[in-house]
């Protein structure tokens, strides 16, 4: 078990965003976080990299508690993650802003450099590397925040709507680098509301809806479970019970 | 040779290295063509000035903490060495390594604190920590306070390098000077390209972007501060065996501390040459319209001064270094809002 | 005196608030309005206090000259806006002081005889000189003025303006318009504090480089943005210089005053009230 989520609960000024929440990663696996807008998909993420601290309950990777400990040793314990809106940093090129990330780990620039350079290749940008990152198309921004986030050598990776806003080709060929990801031996929780890209990549699926989890299980399983789909669609289209 | 040795950032450092290695060669000659005391002291001046400048630079540019009260460093380097010396029989050239130690450690000092603070907040509070510092000194009798120390010149021992004192023959201060502008230059050079160099960037760009990457910004910061205040105390003792008196007013007030981070500033902030251009720019710009004009206490030298800043400052913002060509990053703004608290990283 | 701090923190608490400009120049515009004064006097033997609304006035316009030539390029500026604003306030500072030394030399100059000068004010039996007593009556006033106007709705369109610069065009608000007039206004605060000032404090070109170090602590501390917080900030000050002059040493009054602004912003960063 590499990550385990334990009955997290989390409010924001009196809105409880998060609920209870439980479910586990295992090692090389890659995990749907699924739910309707406001099910408390962000929060959770904030949670589990650290940027928020849960109220109650425990995250823990490979048994050592990580929740309440801040981003940076999140990253050291080996989580990365990326965010929603793309936050490159546009005074840098590309190849430096992945540097930003492999100093994570390297002990020096040359170390680096060359965790940059390899990174880089691996996720397509290459071509790119001496590019201003202002510069960038939104889906090689995409594979920027992946690139800038796997240069930390983690573990766990957490996409944040990465597929989310892309052409066809573009999506498949995002959903083709997650898969690569994955070759490399690092799990990875997704969010996504594209179902249709979602569903056929992910391993397991939890679902979370008002804050707690629904249920979990297998993709094909989770949404046709008729509590899934009144939770996405409303009471008139759950099927006659 | 690897891959990293190939990429186009590695080639343009060793373009800035060899760069540096022509400039310097040049500097050191420079006494060679100029020959009367007044332009060779000149030169003096200016070179210690541009490695405050780039010491300096070091937390005011590339980690864009902009400090108003750096004078405070040099005040105290300069104190230290400075009493080493005449209370305790220690050699400069040991004693300005302790200088700089000291100043280091306030450095780290200040920013402890002051590094939760945001932008403007942060400058003034530079500001006033260079007052108190300057009002406390000013009032400090075992220093002897506002009469100031005079640096005495020992027959028995005569010229020495050990001891920093040169009576007739500058010319050592000037490669003293050098190399002390070549060791900020130095720094600044391989800050820029270390892990720090990358962590202020980052953290100027975004600084939520930067922690999730693991970028710890606090210690960053901590480390711009002894850098620079480590470098810049060092100077400072230099300063003082080379005026050869110190008095609060001369080595810690803040004028001094404008002077020293105005030509990175006007050069370009967080780049390699921009101090450098800068303090070329301003120091004999500054020394010359106080000798030819400001003697009668006219302040036509403030004039001219001031129409310069904001003249640079409304039409070349990104420095005057760019006019040669040198290329400057397009910071987001310096002065912006990056507040820390030491618990967070 | 610490009324007089907090008038002058407050024109450029208005400033900042305003734009996020920090004014470097605003103590070389204190000592501007302290030599108006003068040389009105001088001139005309018209007394300071007569004088007010006239300084008030010649500042207001020194206030909007400096916006429409330079503040509105430094904001337009490609990148480095923060330094840029900086630097080209502090550049007029120093262009002003050596101005004034030019045109008017080193020397301290000061108003004698006027209505105020060398008289006593008998209040509870403590005997206070009367310019200090006038002067903190009169600062009072102007902030009472300034809150008032704040609440009118120049006011809160220039609080409008602040938060949101580009919306505040959709309603047809002229940003430069309302900006100018801003720092008009603040420097005509600085115009009431600087005559004021000029009945008991000397007149000279490097008076205003004091006051702008206690200005920018007492914003800061009071909190930029904030016209109560300058307030407070002010007589907290004045109060502390005092206190420490007295108790502890006369020449490390300013080292008490700024101790105080330094424990404060440990625990408060962005000042007592302030609101950025």
């Amino acid at each position: 078990m590499l990550l385990e989520v334990d009955r997290v609960s989390k409010s924001f000024g009196g809105v409880a965003a998060n609920v209870d929440i439980s479910f586990d990663v295992q090692q090389g696996e890659i995990l749907g976080l699924i739910g309707p807008n406001g099910a408390g998909k962000t929060s959770l993420f904030n949670s589990i990299a650290g940027q928020v601290t849960p109220d109650r309950g425990e995250i823990r990777l490979d048994g050592a508690r990580i929740s309440g400990l801040g981003p940076v040793a999140c990253v050291e314990a080996g989580i990365a993650r990326t965010f929603q809106v793309v936050r490159s940093f546009d005074s840098m090129t590309v190849l430096e802003n992945v540097i930003v990330g492999a100093f994570a780990r390297a002990r020096g620039a040359r170390a680096a450099t060359e965790t940059a350079l390899e990174v880089l290749d691996f996720t397509g940008l290459a071509a790119r590397a001496d590019a201003p990152a202002i510069g960038l198309t939104p889906s090689e921004k995409r594979r920027l925040e992946i690139a800038r986030a796997l240069a930390t050598k983690p573990h766990l990776l957490l996409l944040d709507e990465m597929l989310t806003g892309l052409t066809p080709t573009e999506a498949q060929a995002g959903m083709q680098l997650v898969r690569d990801v994955r070759t490399r031996g690092v799990a990875i929780i997704m969010v996504e509301h594209v179902m249709e890209v979602l569903l056929p990549l992910i391993d397991r699926a939890v679902v979370l809806d008002l804050g707690r989890v629904l249920t979990q299980g297998h993709p094909a399983d989770v949404v046709r479970d008729p509590a899934v789909i009144r939770a996405y669609l409303g009471d008139r289209y759950a099927p006659a019970a | 040779m690897t891959a990293a040795s190939h990429t186009t950032i590695a080639r343009r450092r060793r373009r800035e290295l060899i760069a540096g290695a022509i400039v310097l060669a040049v500097l050191a000659l420079l006494p060679l063509a100029v020959h009367d005391t007044y332009s060779r002291n000149l030169i003096i001046i200016t070179l210690l000035f541009a490695g405050f400048a780039q010491a300096w630079n070091v937390l005011g540019g590339y980690c864009g903490q902009i400090s108003l009260g750096h004078a405070l460093y040099v005040g105290v380097g300069a104190y230290v060495s400075t009493m080493l010396l005449v209370r305790g029989g220690v050699p400069p050239t040991l004693g300005m390594f302790a200088g700089g130690a000291v100043a280091g450690l306030l450095a780290l000092l200040v920013g402890w604190p002051c590094f939760r603070l945001s932008g403007h907040y942060y400058a003034i509070a530079t500001v006033v920590v260079g007052e108190i510092g300057y009002q406390l000194f000013l009032n400090w009798d075992w220093i002897s306070a506002a009469e100031g120390i005079n640096i005495p010149y020992v027959r028995a021992i005569g010229d020495s390098w050990l001891w920093l004192q040169f009576r007739i023959d500058k010319l050592p201060f000037h490669i003293l000077a050098l190399t002390f502008l070549t060791a900020t230059f130095l720094t600044a050079w391989w800050v820029e390209g270390s892990r720090w160099g990358f962590s202020w960037r980052a953290v100027k760009d975004d600084p939520i972007a930067a922690r999730s990457l693991g970028v710890r910004v606090f210690r960053s910061k901590m480390a711009a501060a002894a850098i620079s205040g480590g470098l810049t105390g060092i100077g400072g003792a230099i300063y003082a065996q080379y005026v050869g008196y110190i008095d609060p007013e001369s080595v810690m007030n803040g004028q001094l501390s404008i002077l020293i981070a105005l030509p990175a500033v006007l050069g370009g902030v967080g780049t390699l040459w921009g101090p450098l251009v800068g303090a070329a720019v301003l120091i004999p710009l500054s020394e010359l319209s106080r000798s030819y004009l400001g003697g009668s206490g006219r302040g036509t030298d403030l004039m001219i001064y001031g129409a310069l800043i904001v003249g640079v400052a409304l039409l070349r913002p990104q420095g005057l270094a760019s006019l040669l060509g040198i290329r400057v990053r397009a910071p987001r703004d310096v002065a912006g809002d990056v507040a820390e608290s030491p618990r967070a990283a | 005196m610490g009324l007089i701090y907090a008038l002058v923190a407050a024109g450029l608490s208005l400033i900042f608030g305003l734009m996020d400009v920090v004014n470097f120049a605003h103590g070389e515009l204190l000592m501007l309005a302290m030599f108006a004064a003068f040389l009105i006097w001088q001139a005309t033997g018209l007394d300071p206090l007569l004088q007010l609304p006239l300084v008030a006035l010649l500042l207001f316009g020194l206030g909007v000259a400096i916006y429409r030539l330079l503040i509105v390029r430094a904001l337009s500026v490609p990148f480095n806006r923060g330094m840029v604003q900086i630097f080209v306030t502090f550049g007029l500072a120093i262009f002003i002081r050596g101005a004034a030394q030019f045109a008017f030399g080193g020397e301290y100059q000061s108003i004698s005889q006027s209505l105020l000068a060398n008289r006593t004010a008998d209040i509870a039996g403590i005997y206070l000189p009367l310019p200090q007593v006038a002067s903190g009556v009169v600062c009072l006033l102007a902030f009472t003025a300034l809150l008032a106007i704040s609440r009118t709705e120049f006011g809160r369109a220039l609080e409008a303006t602040r938060e949101d610069r580009d919306a505040v065009a959709l309603i047809g608000i002229d940003r430069d318009r309302i900006f100018g007039l801003g720092w008009g206004l603040g420097a005509a605060t600085v115009g009431v504090a600087g005559t004021m000032l000029a009945t008991f404090y000397y007149v000279s070109p490097n008076v205003g480089a004091n006051f702008a170090l206690i200005a920018y602590v007492t914003v800061a501390l009071g909190g930029f943005g904030s016209l109560t917080g300058a307030l407070v900030a002010g007589i907290l000050i004045g109060e502390t210089e005092s206190f420490t002059a007295l108790l502890i040493s006369p020449a490390l009054k300013q080292v008490g005053m700024f101790a105080i602004y330094m424990l404060v912003l440990m625990v408060r960063p962005r000042g007592l009230f302030g609101r950025l």
